[in-house]
């Protein structure tokens, strides 16, 4: 391509216009050279999968129990609700947003469904179909609350929260008297949502719970959704370069509403399984949940800062979490270690996404 | 290529993009009051002003970004409301923005294709065609100069030239009819000014309409065919190269205040004429 002078002194005056384009050049490739581990380090969630076989080795030679398909089962079965929670969290977390009411709409929307059950006598789908409504009206809420004021949605998630947790305890104890509502296992319907929300099989000595399939399918979901369409896509510019996002015409306010809904719908379908499971409800005022599904989509390798990040980092992240839980408790530790444990993990997972961060200069897959 | 310029000049078809008495307000401030402006195809219009004239707005409204408070915009002649950038780029109107709009934790072909993503497959299973959108990828940087790169690598991992050409390259690609170039303000070197400007010519060779907003009255007369001066956002000036001389050109824009005087003292001078 002939080069350019703009201010060549010759002829600042001329008329001649310079030469478009010439012909396109002979494509040759460039050096691989380490691309291949920088591409393997800077691939979110590999830090992730990294601490679960670091934990599970640890463990497994504290606790030879955690090894078993017993001691699999409980691990999986605490990761699976929180699984589903981490990957919904993450992809809020790639398009730059938080949402901390996910834990309250899990409880207020299974509080939904055994109050309409046990009071109103709806059966369990129609009062499922109901619950799962008013959990996406509290998504949408938050969504378009976020879009519109342009408010930071860690504070207006935390009103949700704060208004929720106050309307589920108050609302339970004025309609059921009770912060405690059982009996459901009588109402229409039961034994076919028992079926999807509560199945187990028996492998060897560990019961494995049918929750771990929804968390594989929501893992699955999003990240095909995160990588292979063009709403993932929209994710990534939302939470990366929002400017960038809105000059391209990504839209932004769609995308951003309708992942706060992906996370409203994650809480009822945690909420669900619990109630589920339970045959009732324990409306518990305890805050808790809700940080966790961030602090393990951030172990996962999300970047809070948003733009990067992986459904599947978050899933191993709760993994991650129930090891260090299970084995924990099977090593026969203090169970109160457990928050200090993971705290140092958050900030293990912090500081090597700043590392990653930095690398990113030859970043991950496409 | 003077000729097709030529033939749109003695007003046969519609102008491909129009602006007439378009007003933008940011709160009560107007960035923009009743501006006109016509591009034509194989014409390129140098819009030339000081910070704050109102040369961004005047790109947002183009692309789609920003909608007028009062006025209209045709695409050949026909009155558009463009609702989202996506929609003026569906309608072969893209834009080289000022800050490149690029997400630097994407990899390039997403950076490339973001907000238009070509995709295979029927709904539910509607999936991006990542071959194709690499595929493409590749051959618009090449054509731009910047051949062998890998279309998956990361956005932050180019050289600040090597963005400008994907941001160019997009931006050729997507406009089959305008093209609207804000002219980056980061530091550049003579080869990245030039590639701005190869582009400018590139698009105008291809027969676009080509609006190009600069800070430099050099790179403006360089490329240019007709130049608008913005003032206070308003238009100051709309001349043509037989008008200006690169000297007369510099001394204009760099006048300030006087712009609009001097505007209007040489359109007295071109009436007379």
């Amino acid at each position: 391509m002939p080069p350019l002078h703009p201010f060549s002194a010759e002829s600042p005056v001329s008329t001649e216009r310079p030469a478009g384009f010439g012909p396109v050049a002979p494509v040759a490739p460039r050096s691989a050279g380490r691309r291949v581990l920088d591409r393997l380090l800077a691939r979110p969630g590999i830090g992730a999968l990294f601490g679960v076989l670091v934990l599970a080795v640890f463990f497994g030679l504290q606790a030879p129990g955690l090894i078993s398909s017993g001691g699999l089962a409980t691990v999986l079965d605490i990761a699976a609700p929180l699984g589903i929670g981490g990957v919904a969290v993450a992809l809020l977390l790639v398009a730059g947003q938080f949402d901390l009411s996910i834990g309250v709409v899990a409880v207020g929307s299974s509080l939904v469904t055994a109050l309409l059950v046990t009071q109103l006598g709806l059966g369990i789908w129609p009062a499922l179909l109901v619950s799962l409504l008013a959990a996406l009206l509290v998504g949408a809420a938050n969504g378009l609350l976020v879009v519109t004021t342009g408010l930071p949605s860690f504070l207006v998630t935390l009103a949700t929260f704060l208004v929720l947790q106050g309307a589920s305890l108050a609302g339970a104890a004025a309609i059921a008297g009770s912060s405690r509502i059982t009996g459901l296992a009588d109402a229409p319907g039961w034994e076919s949502a028992l079926a999807v929300f509560g199945a187990t099989a028996q492998l060897g000595d560990g019961r494995f719970r049918i929750s771990l399939l929804w968390w594989l399918l929501a893992t699955v979901l999003t990240t095909w959704l995160l990588w292979r369409t063009r709403f993932g896509n929209a994710v990534f510019a939302s939470g990366g370069a929002s400017r960038a996002a809105r000059e391209l015409g990504v839209p932004v306010a769609r995308t951003t509403v309708l992942l706060f809904l992906g996370t409203a719908a994650a809480g009822w379908l945690i909420g669900t399984l619990t109630l589920v499971r339970l045959g009732g409800v324990q409306v518990d005022p305890a805050l808790g949940d809700e940080i966790e599904f961030i602090v393990v989509a951030v172990i996962g390798g999300c970047l809070l800062t948003g733009g990067y990040g992986s459904t599947v980092g978050a899933a191993l992240g709760a993994l991650l979490y129930a090891v260090a839980r299970e084995g924990l408790s099977l090593a026969d530790w203090d169970p109160r270690w457990f928050q200090a444990f993971l705290g140092m993990l958050l900030l293990v997972a912090l500081l090597v996404n700043g590392v990653v961060r930095r690398r990113l200069r030859s970043v991950p897959r496409s | 290529m003077s000729t097709a310029a030529h033939l749109s000049a003695h007003g046969s078809p519609a102008p491909v993009l129009e602006l007439r008495g378009v007003t933008v307000r940011f709160g009560s401030v107007p960035a923009l009051s009743g501006v006109s402006l016509a591009l034509r195809a194989g014409e390129v219009v140098c819009v030339l002003g000081e910070n704050g004239s109102g040369k961004s707005t005047m790109v947002a409204v183009l692309s789609g970004l920003q909608q007028p408070a009062e006025g209209e915009l045709l695409v050949d002649g026909r009155p558009e409301r463009f609702r989202s950038p996506q929609q003026a780029r569906a309608c072969g109107i893209a834009t080289v923005w000022q800050d490149l709009a690029i997400a630097p934790l994407m990899s390039v072909w997403r950076n490339f294709f973001l907000g238009a993503e070509p995709t295979r497959g029927l709904w539910p299973f509607r999936r991006l065609d990542v071959g194709r959108a690499e595929e493409i990828t590749t051959r618009a940087m090449a054509r731009v100069g910047v051949p062998g790169l890998d279309p998956g690598q990361a956005a932050s991992a180019l050289k600040a030239g090597e963005r400008q050409s994907l941001a160019i390259a997009r931006a050729l690609h997507f406009g089959a009819r305008a093209l609207v170039i804000d002219e980056p303000t980061a530091p550049m070197t003579v080869a990245q000014r030039a590639l701005v400007l190869q582009s400018v010519v590139a698009a105008r060779e291809a027969g676009l309409a080509v609006l190009f907003v600069t800070h430099s009255p050099q790179h403006a007369h360089l490329v240019g065919d007709r130049f608008l001066l913005l003032g206070g956002g308003r238009v100051a000036g709309d001349l043509t190269r037989e008008d200006v001389d690169v000297h007369d050109l510099t001394r204009l824009v760099a006048g300030g205040d006087e712009l609009s005087r001097l505007g209007d003292s040489l359109r007295a001078a071109q009436r007379d004429r």
